[in-house]
């Protein structure tokens, strides 16, 4: 196997290792600051106890978050030394901000957070966790731009063999990093709004916390609901975004071969990669495709044949991965609106909290297949139209790189092992009891 | 000019994330040697608790910075040092999640696994630095298109290891006096000793470093040419004599500043001494990647100071406020919190 092939696999078993943990905690520092500040507000010591359960889930799932994020810059100078020679200029800078700006505030307050609990007032001990909220939020923007800049690069020109920035404004404000962000992020919310319910669908089924854990999925049941809709248009916007930018990358998606007029959409699809077509194509809706992805009925749908087979995407993995993570997208947002709707009779639904408890994986692994979407559907390139992937490796032996990449297998694994015990025994646990009752 | 200026703020940024972390690693270092029951254990651990996560972003930052200012630099000098580089960032997620993971579960054997990850995921970075540093500082054999013409055992020399040997010390004279600041008792008497102690090797590894590098390295190039900057080494020594002095009187935060800013100084040391070199060439002085040849545009220079000069010195304000805050021993009542290591 070759360098640049180890060097994609260890980059992508790093990737979607970290983002296991990214997303729950962009998600549940909101919930858990919004539960501090009722506490901090109201003096309701019940919610005080929730913010401290969630905190504990949240500690646990943030440490892991932090030490595999650090991996990841590093990445791009050990194994892909030609990509950041050639857009250090830009994407090193975004990549610089987002440590100075707002990885700082949230490694800080984190530290501060869980260690102050006893020694500042409520309302500053909330701010904290505001702080942190906030910082993760703008640690998800700045990664989002630079990560947007791979798959639509603006603001730049072509001087001295490299890529050099001229437009700084135009690379943080893009359309297609705005959307993209506000799509990672919403996914963050359902993510975390998912686990959340389902942790508390698991101890009112054992009946066990049952007013701690109805609370709690009052916040969440509120968030799945307003993120789960609001991404299915914000997914659209990204879509139509996708087709302007990536042409290959949509055409892959949807695994549309031939170029048409009114394409439509086709639910039932099985692409045959190898012999450029679909032999499964059932249940087409005439012209939505080019309505959905184009904007008209009557829109003209670049097919993949319109570019030579080596400026093409995987299709198979690119098309799977986008059709699981849309089909999620809509069961999150079916799946929230009865349990909206449930909300306050949740004991007499233990079918939903079973399905809730049972779906606690199901975001994740729509938020793995849409990084696979972006990230697979993007090859050959690894800036889109300016530089290949397989021109951005370093020039290091593929022994080192296999070893590297072993040893990332082995120490996530056990890394992720070990962080599922823990977590799933303080859910298990559930809250502390409130000091009345422990005395 | 531009250059300079960023040449500079990247040095700074390692001196800080070596200052601060320093003592982390060293007492990480330290722990298996110092400690001689659980709750001295506890209390080591939360020493660092409110405050590794925040320190370790200080390389998070040297990396970024050195990504975004000088790219060339960043991508030849992490390929050249991929395996040391890969073993410091496994050591630090080992380190990292045994705070974390370490008191969850109340079994001897878990805690175990995890003080030894503790101790590996110190020492190896505080070692691996060094040893990169070191060869820094010496030159490591890169071709002219800045292709690394070496294995992890040309790091391995003499001059090299010598580097690790340093920061270890330096680190863990470091780490004790934090030990002794945030603990009471016999083992704030025990930390105290133990970095008085310490003090002495290091001193010897230094003075041998120091010669070392006037045969090994170009670095005192710099000063000759331009004497006064021997300020800095100056402040180093005298800052490293007045450790020694406030050990003996007990005065520990006195003696972790003074140890602070031994270490800022020798790192800033080194990396005047380089200037304008990030990475000299063993093979040949035209390979070597210098502030100039590798940085990026005016342009993104010229945003990123921007950026650093609003952002840096807010941090520093948080940050140190942070300390502030939680400058108090390490007492039973917070090991009994929830939230403790």
């Amino acid at each position: 196997m070759d360098v640049v092939f180890l060097s994609r696999l260890q980059f992508a078993v790093a990737t979607l290792f970290h983002f296991f943990f990214v997303p729950l905690t962009i998600g549940l520092v909101i919930m858990i600051a919004i539960m501090e500040t009722i506490y901090a507000r109201r003096g309701d010591e019940e919610y005080r106890r929730m913010a401290k359960f969630w905190g504990k889930i949240f500690l646990i799932n943030f440490a892991v978050g932090v030490v595999t994020g650090i991996t990841l810059e590093f990445q791009f100078g050990t194994n892909w030394a030609g990509y950041s020679k050639y857009v250090g200029d830009i994407f090193g800078s975004l990549l610089a901000i987002e440590a100075t700006a707002t990885f700082f505030l949230e490694s800080v307050f984190i530290g501060l957070w869980a260690f102050s609990w006893d020694k500042v007032s409520p309302k500053l001990h909330a701010l904290f966790i505001w702080l942190v909220a906030a910082a993760s939020t703008g640690s998800a923007y700045w990664i989002l731009v630079a990560n947007s800049w791979m798959q639509h690069p603006v603001g730049y020109v072509i001087r001295g063999g490299r890529a050099e920035l001229v437009d700084f404004w135009a690379v943080i404000t893009q359309p297609f990093a705005i959307v993209t962000f506000a799509h990672v992020v919403s996914a963050a919310y359902i993510l975390a709004a998912f686990f959340v319910m389902g942790v508390c669908s698991y101890h009112i089924l054992r009946k066990t916390h049952v007013a701690f854990a109805t609370k709690s999925f009052r916040i969440a049941v509120t968030f799945a609901l307003i993120f789960s809709l609001g991404n299915i248009l914000i997914g659209d916007l990204h879509g139509k975004e996708m087709a302007k930018a990536q042409p290959t990358k949509l055409a892959a998606a949807e695994a549309q071969w031939e170029t048409m007029k009114g394409a439509p959409f086709v639910l039932l699809r099985i692409p045959d990669e190898e012999n450029e077509r679909n032999p499964i194509d059932l249940i087409a809706i005439p012209k939505f495709l080019s309505w959905l992805a184009l904007g008209s009925a009557d829109a003209e749908f670049k097919g993949l044949k319109e570019w030579p087979k080596e400026e093409r995407p995987p299709v198979a993995l690119t098309f799977w991965s986008f059709r699981i993570m849309v089909g999620l997208g809509f069961l999150f947002a079916l799946v929230s609106l009865i349990a909206f709707w449930k909300r306050n009779k949740l004991e007499s639904a233990p079918w939903l909290l079973k399905g809730l408890m049972w779906m606690i994986p199901l975001p994740y692994l729509a938020a793995s297949m849409g990084w696979l979407v972006t990230e697979v559907g993007r090859q050959p390139w690894i800036v889109y139209g300016v530089m290949k992937t397989s021109e951005a490796a370093s020039e290091v032996a593929a022994s080192q790189v296999g070893f590297s990449l072993a040893a990332f297998v082995v120490v996530y694994t056990l890394l992720g092992i070990a962080c599922f015990t823990l977590i799933a025994k303080f859910v298990a646990q559930g809250p502390k009891a409130p000091p009345a009752e422990a005395k | 000019m531009l250059e300079t200026i960023w040449f500079l703020l990247w040095g700074i940024l390692w001196a800080v994330y070596f200052m601060l972390d320093g003592f982390d690693l060293g007492l990480g270092t330290l722990n298996p040697f110092i400690s001689r029951n659980e709750t001295e254990k506890r209390i080591l651990y939360n020493s660092m608790g409110p405050f590794w996560d925040g320190n370790e972003v200080w390389l998070i930052a040297a990396g970024g910075v050195t990504f975004a200012a000088f790219p060339t630099m960043y991508a030849v000098m992490f390929s050249a040092l991929y395996s040391p580089l890969l073993l410091i960032l496994f050591g630090l997620i080992i380190r990292g999640v045994a705070f974390e993971f370490r008191g969850k579960i109340d079994n001897e054997g878990w805690r175990v696994l995890w003080d030894i990850c503790h101790f590996l995921g110190s020492f190896g970075p505080a070692l691996l630095f060094g040893v990169a540093f070191a060869n820094i500082f010496q030159g490591i054999p890169i071709d002219g298109r800045g292709v690394f013409q070496g294995s992890i055992l040309t790091l391995l020399n003499p001059y090299g290891i010598l580097g690790g040997l340093l920061f270890v010390m330096l680190f863990l004279v470091h780490g004790a006096l934090w030990l002794a600041i945030k603990s009471s008792g016999d083992l704030e008497a025990r930390a105290g000793r133990t970095a008085g102690r310490l003090w002495w090797a290091l001193l010897v590894v230094a003075v041998v470093f120091l010669v070392a590098t006037f045969f090994s390295t170009n670095l005192y190039a710099n000063y000759f040419a331009n004497p006064v900057l021997f300020v800095v080494p100056l402040v180093t020594v005298s800052a490293l004599l007045a450790v020694r002095w406030f050990i003996a009187i007990k005065r520990w935060w006195k003696a972790w500043f003074a140890s602070s800013l031994t270490i800022v100084t020798a790192t800033l040391f080194g990396i005047i001494g380089l200037y304008p070199n990030m990475l000299p060439s063993s093979l040949n002085p035209k390979y070597s990647l210098t502030a100039f040849n590798s940085a990026s545009s005016p342009l993104t220079l010229k945003i990123m100071l921007v950026v650093a000069l609003v952002f840096v010195p807010i941090v520093i304000l948080y940050q140190a406020w942070g300390y502030y805050l939680l400058r108090g021993k390490v007492t039973e009542e917070d090991l009994a919190s929830d939230e403790a290591y």
